[in-house]
């Protein structure tokens, strides 16, 4: 790859912008066979490898913002993808497409739900896939974790944000607003060079 | 028409908690659905989000089931446009400011320090789950043999998750 020009080169030449019908398309389907979380794989093996939409460098810039702003992952890659290919009414198509497929199967488990819930065989299969869904959330945790903690500092503020919120019922914004800030003036940037590292204290208890 | 209004108020305020993922806003989410506005039991909640385990796309659209049952089909609607629509357009707004905050000295702080509050609001969301879905040994074990599975091996998070609703079946019937 060149170091010339600021981007590097894909190797594959990038497909050109699809029309917005196929756009959506495209994003319905992955928005529909994405079974079992970890949309973002399907979006990469869509968006980069099959279609050759976006490189892997772009791809993972949008991923970048789309972690660190709220809403739903799958969600937000949909719309910036979207909004590259297309502008906005590619953001429009490509989110409408993504979200469509779940959001009426679980609109139809709703109405389901009402028929069939109270049944104590349905039950006994609730109650079991909720304990499956504990597992399956911890194993996100310990990705998104090893992915995101990079020093002691971080797991105290993992440790405090879910303290306050799970055991001493503090509303989330008030402990996301009041953790972020102390988390983020830890990493606050410094100037360069030879200075004093030590870090005041803060209000951080031990873990 | 109140209705509508309390459901787009609840779920666009609980949109913006979704950082990190949808996890984020489970201890908001079961405040506001169950305590406060009584739309939905615990359970009923646990059961909606274990479904939406098993619905393909964004792991969150078990908010549209909440809708539903409140409010029918309109209800699905306007609770998924609220949950959609804020942090939609924050995101589309954000993604075409990234180039210029590319060389933001704060960009890296913001970054980490979300990260971990992030991380920290999804163990939160863990663990108000559990404390409502690991109600016994068996409870227990399962959660236990999924995250191993999936920590172990590569399978598709789905198979496991349906393969204990299996197991409970099972239980039900022959005990």
């Amino acid at each position: 790859m060149s170091k010339s020009p600021a981007k590097p080169v894909a190797l594959l030449p990038l497909a050109p912008p699809p029309s917005l019908w196929r756009l959506f398309l495209a994003f319905f389907i992955m928005g529909g066979t994405s079974l079992g979380g970890g949309v973002i794989a399907y979006l990469r093996t869509g968006l980069v490898v099959h279609y050759r939409w976006l490189d892997d460098e772009h791809f993972v810039e949008l991923m970048a913002i789309s972690q660190s702003l709220p809403g739903l992952n799958a969600t937000n890659m949909s719309i910036l993808a979207g909004d590259r290919l297309r502008g906005w009414p590619g953001a429009l198509v490509a989110g409408l497409g993504m979200c469509l497929p779940g959001a009426s199967i679980m609109t139809a488990a709703a109405f389901a739900y009402g028929i069939g819930g109270d049944d104590p065989a349905s039950k006994a299969f609730l109650r079991a896939i909720a304990a499956g869904a504990v597992g399956l959330v911890s194993v996100v945790l310990v990705q998104l974790g090893a992915k995101m903690l990079t020093e002691f500092a971080d797991y105290i503020f993992v440790a405090l944000t879910a303290g306050l919120v799970a055991f001493l019922h503090v509303p989330v914004p008030v402990a996301m607003i009041g953790v972020g800030a102390l988390a983020i003036w830890w990493h606050r940037p410094r100037k360069a060079g030879p200075g004093k590292v030590a870090e005041p204290p803060g209000k951080a208890p031990a873990p | 028409m109140k209705q509508f209004a309390e459901l787009a108020g609840v779920f666009g305020y609980l949109s913006l908690l979704t950082v990190g993922g949808g996890m984020a806003a489970f201890p908001e989410l079961k405040q506001l659905t169950v305590e406060t506005y009584h739309w939905v039991t615990f359970p009923e909640l646990m059961h909606y989000y274990s479904l939406g385990q098993l619905a393909p796309g964004p792991n969150m659209m078990m908010v549209a089931s909440i809708g539903a049952q409140v409010a029918g089909l309109p209800g699905a609607a306007v609770v998924l446009v609220a949950f959609i629509l804020p942090t939609g357009l924050l995101t589309f707004g954000i993604g075409r400011l990234w180039n210029r905050l590319a060389n933001w000295p704060w960009r890296p702080a913001v970054q980490r320090g979300i990260g971990s509050v992030a991380v920290g609001l999804v163990l939160a969301g863990g663990i108000v789950l559990a404390r409502g879905a690991l109600i016994g040994p068996f409870y227990i074990v399962l959660a236990v043999v999924v995250f191993l599975l999936l920590i172990r091996t590569r399978i598709n998070p789905a198979i496991p998750i349906v393969l204990s609703g299996a197991l409970g079946l099972g239980v039900y019937f022959f005990s």
